[in-house]
């Protein structure tokens, strides 16, 4: 029960320091997740009541420090300058104290009322380590409370001292001890501070803004310029770049490398007077296992050991879920349609059961597999792994002009693109950020997978190709497969290169990353970030695709074939239900195949099937005919979509039981040359609609969406015609 | 190597690249701009402090700095010049 009381809290941290975990102890479910305006920074708000008063919580972005290199860091500090909350509760990762303390200084120098949660203090006191908190608190000045957030130990005592340093911002500010930068740079900052607006002087904003002009920060010169009038600002920025000069000269290395400098010595000091280390953490679990796991002769191999056992577990247990949900995902079609008399021509039955249930179920019934693929890399994630696997990939990306950490990204490309894509906001050079984007849909995700599935059963039938220690057996499908997700990452790889030797050509960002510890993740965060991935693919099935089912379902469905072709099926069907015993297996059957043969001729009079024969000679050289085009047309939306239109197209009607004789058709139909042509166009072409909306939201314009579906269209088209016009010369 | 500190002025800088796993190694500078130094020492790679190389692989380095662990890219490590102790 609030009693009227409202505070507004900043959470800040370290990436890994457990800040995310503390944020959902103390919201609970009461979070929402939103954007900062402008930028496609996740802003996370919370609301909490503790002790009669109202928590606004807002989780700010990980962060190492405070200065402008990143857009988080810019994004971070900026909620702390302008929304000014009643405290800032930096996160620290005990175990790791001294570089965890860094951001805690920053946010001391900004003036804000600091209270620090040392967390992971389970795994501190394990290490040996005996922080004497008080004392701390007594040197840093500032509040400090023991946390272990994934037990929830402690957060009681933080929401207290929360609520005690929200009580009387300014004293908690004033108690605060911040570093002296040493003889040559006091002076300097105090002469700076001076000369700093009034507008910009309260609670010691005024040292901060001169620090920073030490830093040369352009994010802080650009908002003094915008506040300031302008022959003052140019006196200002001109007596920072003298005293940056100056210091220069003196101390021989930058003001901005001193100042960090600085800082880390004031921690160092007041760690020494506090933290007792035991036993040397040299060999500390983690180390003797990061001995093998990044190892010369292990490394590589566990990691591929890793992946293949992650892909076997996706596609095993989830491509059966998928083929359960793909069984619901028929009766109910089948039960929706049998609402109407048998032969109605409704276009709501039909809206229904062929376009909504069918298009959203054939997506929806992905969904096991997704969610398995990001549950393993959730596991992977929350152990430690991806790190030492971001590090184990880096050589073979460097090679490609990229690094390590768009590894993660790519791995989550192979569930769905849409996640990848977002997923790259981890890179922090833009140039490896897009490099990373335009050739993410070369992984192939799993909407293609039943495309792979058909045209495999239709041309290479399953024959087992050799058995691995006589336990299991390898099919040649499995082994196509294989191939055709290695042609991806080949590809992938190619272009890479192409992208760094021309459009986005410069030296790779520099790779430095933070080694976590290993620790072991739990169920419920596992659980957390595989819902916050798989949430984005269901919102696309459930937003975009539908819409553009609907869409679909309508270019399909109209113009109508004219009365004559009404005329002419509707005799078709007298005369099979008159000369056929009624209910009979050959009555049901002839008059599927009418049904089906008059859609098949309604759907190439359609809209689509007009434009499918409009692009068919551009499509020629692959080896396309107009229904292969029409349906890649209607997979734009979603890829999943282009099984079911092929079966349309194929006078087959939609739907697992329809797979065999489609197979049979297509079999019929094309040659195997053909369909590996289809197979690879569809692993390399043009990215389902989602992605490219994801592809222009991150990377903050449509041309670089353009670039992506252009370049994958082109390089598809190639390839495919080259695959096709060579083989047909090999072939024959 | 000699157990104790070696006089700063007289040892010679090297890179980083011609440590050894489990050398200790004392970090004085990064060649080359962008911000790189200053982006290191924000993560605690600041001039003096010592580091340890747990790893070195064909790409990028493991060192031990401050109690952490950090992973330097290939890119940085030619560029990391220190003094072994």
């Amino acid at each position: 029960m609030a009693d009227g009381r409202q505070i507004t809290v900043a959470l800040a941290g370290n990436p890994n320091s457990g800040k995310s975990t503390i944020f959902n102890a103390i919201t609970g479910g009461r979070q929402h997740v939103g954007n900062y305006p402008g930028v496609t920074v996740e802003k996370k708000t919370g609301r909490a009541v503790h002790n009669g008063a109202e928590l606004q919580v807002v989780d700010l972005p990980g962060t190492y420090s405070l200065t402008a290199y990143s857009i988080e860091e810019v994004i971070a500090r900026n909620s702390i300058l302008d929304e000014k909350p009643d405290v800032v509760i930096d996160i620290v990762d005990s175990s790791n104290l001294e570089r965890n303390l860094y951001l805690a200084t920053q946010v001391m120098e900004l003036g804000a009322p600091l209270l620090l949660a040392f967390n992971k203090s389970d795994l501190a006191e394990a290490r040996g380590m005996a922080i004497d908190v008080e004392k701390l608190s007594r040197l840093l000045g500032v509040p400090i409370v023991r946390t272990v957030g994934h037990k929830g130990a402690g957060i009681r005592e933080l929401l207290d001292a929360a609520l005690a340093v929200a009580a009387d911002p300014a004293s908690a500010s004033a108690r605060q001890n911040l570093p002296h930068y040493g003889r040559e740079l006091d002076p300097e900052v105090s002469k700076l501070a001076e000369m700093v607006p009034q507008n910009c002087r309260r609670a010691g904003r005024d040292r901060w803004v001169a620090v920073k002009l030490l830093e040369n920060d352009a994010e802080a010169i650009k908002r003094l310029r915008a506040i300031m009038p302008a022959d003052e600002f140019e006196k200002l920025l001109a007596a920072a770049a003298h005293s940056r000069r100056h210091v220069e000269s003196v101390c021989g290395d930058s003001a901005e490398i001193i100042l960090a400098d600085r800082r880390y010595g004031f921690i160092s000091g007041a760690c020494q007077e506090s933290v007792r280390s035991g036993v040397e953490a040299r060999h500390a679990l983690s180390d003797r296992i990061d001995a093998v796991v990044t190892s010369g002769v292990f490394g590589l191999p566990l990691f591929v050991l890793l992946m293949l056992l992650v892909f076997q577990f996706t596609f095993s247990l989830g491509g059966w879920l998928t083929g359960q949900l793909d069984a619901a995902k028929e009766l109910l079609s089948a039960g929706v349609s049998g609402l109407w008399p048998a032969g109605a021509d409704s276009p709501l039955r039909s809206l229904l059961a062929d376009g909504i249930i069918e298009g959203v179920g054939t997506v929806l019934s992905f969904v096991p597999m997704i969610f398995l693929l990001f549950l393993a890399i959730s596991v992977l994630e929350d152990s430690g792994y991806m790190a030492r696997a971001a590090f184990i990939v880096d050589r073979f990306m460097h090679k490609i002009g990229l690094h390590g950490k768009s590894f993660i990204p790519m791995l989550i490309g192979f569930g769905c693109n849409v996640p990848g894509i977002l997923a790259t906001r981890t890179l922090e050079s833009r140039r490896d950020r897009l490099t990373t984007m335009l050739i993410l849909p070369l992984m192939s995700c799993s909407a293609r997978l039943p495309i792979y599935v058909l045209i495999l059963g239709a041309f290479f039938p399953r024959r087992a190709a050799f058995s691995v220690f006589g336990l299991a057996e390898v099919s040649n499908q499995a082994l196509w497969l294989l191939g055709i997700y290695l042609t991806g990452i080949l590809l992938a790889g190619a272009a890479a290169r192409l992208l760094r030797g021309t459009i986005l050509r410069g030296e790779a960002g520099s790779f430095v990353m933070e080694l976590p510890p290993y620790r072991m993740p739990t169920l419920r965060g596992v659980l957390v970030h595989t819902w916050q991935r798989g949430w984005m693919f269901l919102r696309k099935a459930g937003t975009v695709i539908l819409a553009a089912v609907i869409v679909l379902w309508a270019l399909t469905t109209w113009p109508k074939p004219d009365e004559e072709h009404t005329r002419r099926f509707d005799a078709q069907r007298l005369a099979a239900e008159s000369g056929l015993p009624a209910g009979s297996v050959q009555a049901e059957q002839t008059l599927r195949a009418v049904d089906a043969a008059r859609r098949e001729a309604e759907l190439e009079h359609s809209a689509i099937g007009r434009i499918g024969r409009a692009i068919q000679p551009v499509m020629a050289p692959c080896g396309f005919d107009w229904k292969i085009s029409t349906a890649l047309i209607a997979a734009l939306p979603a890829k999943e979509v282009f099984v079911a239109q092929m079966g349309v197209l194929h006078a087959v009607g939609a739907g697992r039981r329809a797979d065999q004789p489609l197979t049979a058709r297509l079999r019929a139909a094309y040659s195997p040359l053909q369909g590996i042509s289809i197979m690879l166009f569809c692993l390399v072409s043009l990215p389902c609609i989602p992605t490219l909306a994801a592809t222009w939201q991150e990377s903050g314009s449509w041309k670089w969406a353009l670039v992506q579906v252009a370049g994958l269209t082109a390089l598809a088209w190639l390839i495919a015609t080259a695959v096709y016009q060579i083989g047909s010369l090999v072939v024959s | 190597m000699s157990s104790e500190r070696s006089d700063p002025a007289s040892t010679p800088l090297m890179p980083l690249t011609m440590a050894t796993v489990g050398q200790r190694v004392i970090f004085v500078r990064a060649d080359g701009g962008c911000g790189l130094t200053h982006r290191l020492a924000e993560m605690g790679l600041t001039r003096g402090e010592e580091l340890e190389v747990m790893n070195r692989g064909p790409g990028p380095y493991i060192v031990s700095v401050r109690g952490g662990r950090l992973v330097l890219g290939r890119g940085m490590v030619h560029r990391i010049l220190v003094y072994p102790t």
